[in-house]
């Protein structure tokens, strides 16, 4: 074992976790709206959109994250759509954690009573904002723990996109252990970041869960 | 250049699958005892073992598999081991799967009653004979549903052992995209196969967590 390279590498490193958080930041955002909205549709829409919402979280969840980065960085192109390497990430990142998360938020929004609903009717709300003000941040609250351990999941699975290229931190350490020939020493390292990312990246999400939507994980 | 015929595409790509079911079952089984073991420690009375058995689980839930798989490929050869692809991947998916399946039958042993526990010690058995006969049956039991989607997520997570070298499902469909240029039909049918064995296995985990919510 030996780490005389460290110091040298480390600004390699920061850059590519700097990547990695801006992976998952954007992932994080597209993927809660995107799957807000799915649950939403899958709820309430018209019967051909909740099939086919359907039918996406069920290839999604059945087929691997590499296999679906493959097809739409390398496949695409194909149709005439051809996307930077760090967009078909996070455009695949986002799509693979919405199939996860329209299941999640779904549930959150089935376990808000529906008298809330009701209630909010009968105040004189519109739909829409029963929807946003009322409903929303209650099932938010609940599937809140259950929300962020899929970002981080999703975090740990973005290793994967640097097969695409990507400048992020697993490509960092590939560049890094090609370069110093200290390969286990190098992936040891960076594993280390990627433990120490997931950590903080968990305590981050409770904190700001509870400041602000009062939930929390323990 | 070869041409390829989809016939050809398909025939390669089943031909590799073998090599995906092979490792999926062979890590799924190696978790399942180390898995065991882990989980022994995980319930057990001294502290110290629970805390071992925790942070276990804890390094392997919070650090990327793709970097799990590196240093088992990397890491092994400095212990003097000749390690090839299939190597790693069955030893970095066991480790794996071990954590994930100790803490998913962890789970089950927590959601018994304690009383379980009480009733088998005034039948005068002792703990080993309390966890055989009464504690781990009732474990399994109600953890069937999870178990089976971790399946699942452990079939899904071989295609990473392409990246180490492993001549798997993924890996050969790079190979014969990279000699047809037709990554759209390539990935695509990749896609299919790794759906047709994983759907039905997810179909299954719902009834079966159906079932034991109407039990």
């Amino acid at each position: 074992m030996a780490f005389g390279w460290l110091p040298g590498a480390a600004g390699d490193i920061a850059h590519g976790a700097g990547t990695t958080i801006l992976l998952i930041a954007v992932t994080t955002l597209a993927g809660t709206l995107l799957s807000i909205l799915g649950a939403a549709g899958r709820r309430s829409g018209p019967a051909p959109l909740r099939h086919a919402i359907g039918w996406y979280v069920e290839v999604m969840r059945n087929t691997p994250f590499l296999v679906q980065l493959f097809f739409i960085f390398f496949g695409l192109p194909s149709l005439g759509i051809r996307l930077d390497p760090i967009l078909a990430a996070m455009l695949a990142m986002t799509l693979n954690m919405a199939a996860y998360t329209i299941e999640i938020v779904g549930a959150g929004l089935d376990a808000v009573p529906h008298g809330q609903t009701e209630a909010a009717l009968a105040l004189g709300l519109r739909p829409r904002q029963v929807f946003i003000k009322i409903v929303l941040p209650q099932a938010l609250k609940v599937i809140y723990p259950a929300l962020t351990s899929q970002i981080v999941i999703m975090m740990l699975e973005s290793a994967v996109v640097s097969q695409i290229a990507v400048r992020e931190l697993t490509y960092e350490a590939d560049m890094l252990q090609a370069r110093t020939f200290r390969s286990f020493e190098t992936y040891f390292v960076v594993t280390l970041v990627y433990l120490a990312l997931s950590l903080a990246l968990r305590r981050l999400l409770v904190s700001g869960g509870r400041r602000a939507l009062g939930a929390g994980v323990s | 250049m070869i041409e390829f015929t989809l016939w050809d595409i398909v025939r390669n790509l089943l031909l590799a699958t073998r090599w995906t079911v092979l490792l999926s079952l062979a890590a799924f089984v190696g978790g399942a005892v180390v898995g065991m073991a882990v989980l022994f420690f995980r319930i057990s009375k001294n502290k110290w073992s629970r805390r071992l058995a925790s942070g276990y689980i804890a390094l392997f839930q919070g650090t990327p598999l793709l970097m799990q798989l590196f240093l088992m490929f990397f890491g092994l050869p400095m212990l003097g081991l000749r390690i090839e692809p299939w190597t790693a991947a069955v030893l970095g998916l066991t480790f794996f799967a071990s954590a994930y399946l100790a803490e998913i039958w962890r789970s089950g042993v927590d959601a018994l009653p304690l009383g379980q526990w009480d009733a088998g010690a005034s039948l005068g058995l002792h703990y080993l004979q309390e966890l055989r006969l009464i504690i781990l049956p009732q474990a399994f039991s109600i953890t069937r549903a999870p178990t089976v989607g971790f399946l699942v997520q452990l079939i899904k997570s071989t295609a990473l052992t392409s990246i180490i070298g492993f001549e798997e499902l993924v890996r050969t469909s790079n190979a014969i995209n990279n000699a047809t240029f037709e990554p759209f039909k390539v990935y695509g049918l990749v896609a299919l196969i790794f759906f047709l064995m994983c759907f039905p296995l997810t179909q299954y985990a719902r009834r079966l967590e159906k079932r034991a919510a109407t039990r």
